[in-house]
């Protein structure tokens, strides 16, 4: 249902390709795409128009003209605008000269500010700060207590001398908590505010009122990225209302492309500063352009995967069994079990696939991917015996409809899993000859270059990381069975183009044939 | 990192192998006939337990629960009649939604411009790209069959459009009240933040005032606090609230609420759950249980996802999650007394077929309203 820019540009494109030279309509056709992509993933209007025009501008440009690929380079323009815009002048937060630095947190109701303040005072007390948490969320019930818990949590201090729930007043609570901090000596003051609406006047004063008794250091606007056309209304409203010196994004940890990120940073001109990406103390971030820029454009993201399963397992366990898909023949069912259940403990494989480049055009088959798929390709490995998982040869008929009973399947279900195995088994045969993977042994060609190097930040191009650098020079794109083979850097853009070999409609996904 | 970058292959894998299987087979659309999934119990995340010591300065003394006065138990007002009250506090936010479409269609030259701020007025209304598209279609074929446009003829024209969009045709009734001696049971699900414990408390305040007895269940064992907040609105009511422990079983205490229910004699309990993406398979396999357990005592009845107006083209996807993993019967959209528009809700209602049952119009306890179709577009395009 969603189209990706990816998928969309990928049939622009296509058309384009002979051509070499861009017309005036191609630039419009192609801006037209961006213009839906950037609209799909919840950029505002106002600033989808803005951002286009501008690529427009520079697309006519002699950098588009004399490129090889210009339809690409219309892409890698995008790319660069939003990885700009995104990160101008990124910058840390302001500390006072005289303590306390006082931050104040500002938002609708539900973006997530209480946790916020728990985070950013835990990041703070692990740099040797010592901040004072401030509950100045009278409004909505326990809201006190529950920043309370995570002044707790977090290990720091909290000023909530207010009930909450409706009593007290939450501007003589902001001013007196200064004072408080002096005395007890925190260089850090956090104040949660109640979660208000851009066009209530009358919470829009107060929290003008409590930045009037505070004079802050740093106002955080803290924004949901699951936002919509929204963003643009009520960033405007607090920049006019209290104003803000920096953006927060939160739950980023969901699926939301999070076009909000560069609404707001377009509309308010504030700097996005943190990212919060679940709901543990630790599970925050510095903001990454890079990142949010691939994100936004839906053109796969590699960099997340691996840092989800980075999260998930460590890399020794990772590349043992990366290391069992080269061994062809030794390659073991229960090789596979362990490698489904690890891939399971990585999320949804859904949003997994979704992160890999190429897959756009699997859109619709990916929408039926479920997981519970898996769970039964599970129970019937797990119905078998140790020795039909390591010599699945040995699964003849009266031992497949065995399993078929045990796993509560049908016979057909358990042939297919073994003929897809066998299959599975010549393939990863010629992958490991044909390929790179770095980490799994047998990737031949890279071997040597395999290794990025030593202590290098992982930063950029995700699809630059780790990955082979040689570029299309002894062109191992097009080597069969090289899957990712085109994430070679310079070759923007990723993911536009399915890796020559790496063709995912063989994949017999469900909803096809 | 390098160890890593052959995930990717593991996953295709295990893609190639575990779905491909199953892609040749029937799917089973109802999830009652799946083999019990190998479990990978998800655990409650559990608090991080904070080992180092707690700085300096404990909270300023008071303990909070003392100053709390004991909550006077009110008589809420019955609910009928509610969307029309809250009618002109949706038009503060709403019209211009409204009346930007009149205006425009009313416009002397209806040329590609004005179509393309046609166009333009409803993707910032979060309606999406496709339905924008196919809502522009219609209007412009409804204005060519109309020939001339008087300004009566245009608002009917509009309303008939928008009132297509948001179906009035669909059940929206609120199942709360179950057949036989049992109470009726209502599940409350959806992301973080989006409104579910107001919404059930609200929900619990406007039933009461109704007439009914209420009990509501607090499955939020993991935000901090949250059975607090459920247990404030209960107090403020008279609802009992049953709660379990801090990072507790969530299925357990909806599993005790609703035996409490059964036990009162009860006609509602509400279930209020803890906040979740929907990309957390863990925290989603979570909800599925609690659902099944609570089936194991009486079925559900309803199953409200909470949607945020403010959610964009996202709400789609968390619409889809969960009607996979509980099977929603309806949506309370909240937040709509701000100035986000809600436009997600015509693509969720369309492609899953899930109505709007409740609009949340506002913080205070009485700001919950049945949805209803008429007056909504009534007073999006104002008087
Ligand atoms: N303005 C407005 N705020 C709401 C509405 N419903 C809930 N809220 C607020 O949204 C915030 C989150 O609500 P809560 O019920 O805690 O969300 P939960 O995490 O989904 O349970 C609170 O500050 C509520 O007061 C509504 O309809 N309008
Ligand atoms: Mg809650």
């Amino acid at each position: 249902m969603f189209e990706t820019l990816s998928d969309r540009l990928t049939s622009v494109f296509s058309s384009l390709r002979s051509k070499g030279r861009l017309s005036d309509a191609d630039i419009d056709a192609t801006c037209r795409e961006i213009r839906i992509a950037l609209l799909e993933a919840d950029v505002a209007l106002p600033v989808v128009k803005d951002f286009v025009a501008h690529v427009k501008e520079r697309a006519r440009g002699a950098e588009v003209s004399q490129a090889l690929n210009p339809a690409q380079q219309v892409v890698k323009i995008v790319n660069d605008e939003l990885i700009e815009i995104l990160g101008g002048e990124t910058r840390r937060l302001r500390l006072a000269k005289t303590p306390p630095t006082v931050i104040m947190l500002a938002g609708l109701q539900g973006a997530g500010k209480t946790t916020l303040a728990g985070k950013l005072a835990r990041w703070l007390r692990d740099q040797n700060h010592a901040p004072l948490l401030v509950a100045c969320d009278l409004q909505r019930p326990n809201a006190v207590q529950q920043l309370s818990v995570m002044a707790e949590r977090a290990g720091v201090a909290v000023y909530a001398p207010e009930p909450g729930n409706g009593v007290g007043d939450p501007v003589r609570v902001a001013r007196e908590s200064i004072d408080h901090a002096r005395r007890q000596q925190h260089d850090v003051v956090i104040i949660d505010t109640a979660g208000r609406l851009g066009i209530d006047q009358e919470l829009m004063a107060q929290a003008a009122h409590i930045r009037d008794a505070v004079s802050p250091d740093e106002v955080l606007f803290v924004v949901d990225a699951m936002i919509g056309q929204d963003a643009v209304t009520t960033a405007q409203a607090f920049m006019d209302g209290v104003g803000f010196d920096g953006v927060v994004l939160t739950k980023l940890d969901g699926d939301a492309r999070g076009g909000a990120a560069l609404s707001v940073r377009h509309i308010t001109g504030r700097p996005i500063m943190f990212a919060s990406t679940g709901e543990k103390l630790e599970d925050f971030d510095a903001f990454h352009p890079d990142r949010m820029a691939g994100r936004i454009l839906d053109m796969g993201d590699i960099l997340t995967l691996i840092e989800q399963a980075q999260r998930t397992f460590d890399e020794a366990e990772a590349a043992k069994m990366a290391g069992k898909l080269a061994s062809g023949d030794d390659f073991t069912l229960d090789d596979f079990l362990e490698q489904m259940m690890m891939v399971r403990r990585m999320g949804p494989i859904k949003n997994l696939l979704g992160m890999m480049p190429g897959m756009g055009q699997m859109r619709d088959q990916l929408n039926q991917v479920d997981d519970r798929d898996l769970d039964r390709v599970a129970a019937i490995i797990r119905s078998m015996t140790p020795g039909e998982r390591s010599e699945p040869k040995i699964i003849n008929g009266s031992r497949r409809a065995r399993i078929a009973r045990g796993s509560g399947v049908s016979v057909t279900e358990v042939n297919n899993l073994v003929t897809r195995f066998f299959e599975a088994q010549k393939m990863m045969k010629r992958m490991s000859q044909g390929i790179g993977i770095p980490g799994m042994p047998g990737g031949k060609r890279n071997q040597k270059q395999a290794k990025p190097k030593k202590g290098r930040r992982v930063s950029g191009d995700p699809r630059k990381a780790g990955l082979p650098k040689e570029p299309a020079a002894d062109a191992p794109a097009k080597q069969p069975g090289g899957m990712l083979g085109n994430l070679t850097p310079g070759k923007l853009p990723k993911g536009l183009e399915l890796p020559p070999g790496f063709d995912p409609s063989k994949f017999n996904l469900p909803g096809q044939k | 990192m390098d160890g890593y970058i052959g995930i990717i292959a593991i996953i295709i894998v295990v893609i190639l192998l575990g779905i491909g299987t199953t892609a040749l087979l029937v799917r089973p659309r109802s999830k009652t006939t799946l083999p019990p999934p190998p479990a990978p119990t998800p655990q409650a995340p559990a608090p991080p337990v904070e080992e180092e010591v707690v700085e300096t300065v404990a909270p300023p003394a008071v303990p909070v629960e003392e100053l709390v006065k004991p909550p006077e138990v009110e008589v809420p007002p019955p609910s009928a009649g509610r969307m029309v009250r809250l009618r002109a506090r949706l038009a503060r936010s709403q019209t211009t939604l409204g009346r930007g479409l009149l205006e425009l269609l009313s416009r002397d030259r209806l040329d590609d411009d004005v179509w393309d701020e046609i166009e333009e007025t409803l993707i910032t209304a979060d309606v999406g790209v496709a339905p924008t598209r196919a809502m522009v279609e219609d209007l412009k074929t409804k204005v060519k069959v109309l020939g001339s446009r008087t300004p009566s003829e245009v608002r009917a024209l509009l309303r008939a459009e928008l009132l297509t969009q948001i179906d009035p045709g669909l059940d929206r009734t609120l199942h709360t009240s179950a057949p036989g001696e049992r109470p009726a049971v209502l599940l409350v699900v959806g992301v973080n933040g989006t409104g579910k414990t107001t919404t059930t408390g609200k929900l619990a305040r406007s039933l009461i005032g109704d007439g009914k007895t209420v009990v509501l269940g607090a499955a939020d064992t993991f935000r901090a606090a949250a059975a607090d907040q459920l247990q404030t609105w209960g107090d403020r009511v008279g609802a009992p609230v049953v709660r379990g422990p801090e990072a507790g079983d969530p299925a357990s205490v909806a599993f005790d609420a609703v035996a409490r229910g059964i036990a009162d004699k009860a006609d509602v309990v509400i279930v209020d759950t803890a906040g979740r993406l929907h990309t957390k398979t863990g925290l989603m396999d979570e909800l599925g249980k609690v659902k099944r357990v609570i089936e194991k005592k009486a079925q559900v009845d309803e199953v409200l996802l909470v949607l945020d107006a403010t959610t964009g083209q996202n709400g789609m996807r968390q619409a889809q999650v969960f009607g996979e993993v509980v099977n929603i019967t309806g949506i309370a959209l909240t937040k709509l007394d701000g100035t986000a528009k809600g436009g997600i809700v015509i693509s969720v209602q369309r492609e899953l077929g899930v109505p709007v049952k409740l609009v949340g119009l506002g913080e205070g306890p009485d700001d919950l309203a049945p949805f209803d179709p008429e007056v909504f577009v009534d007073a999006l395009l104002g008087d």
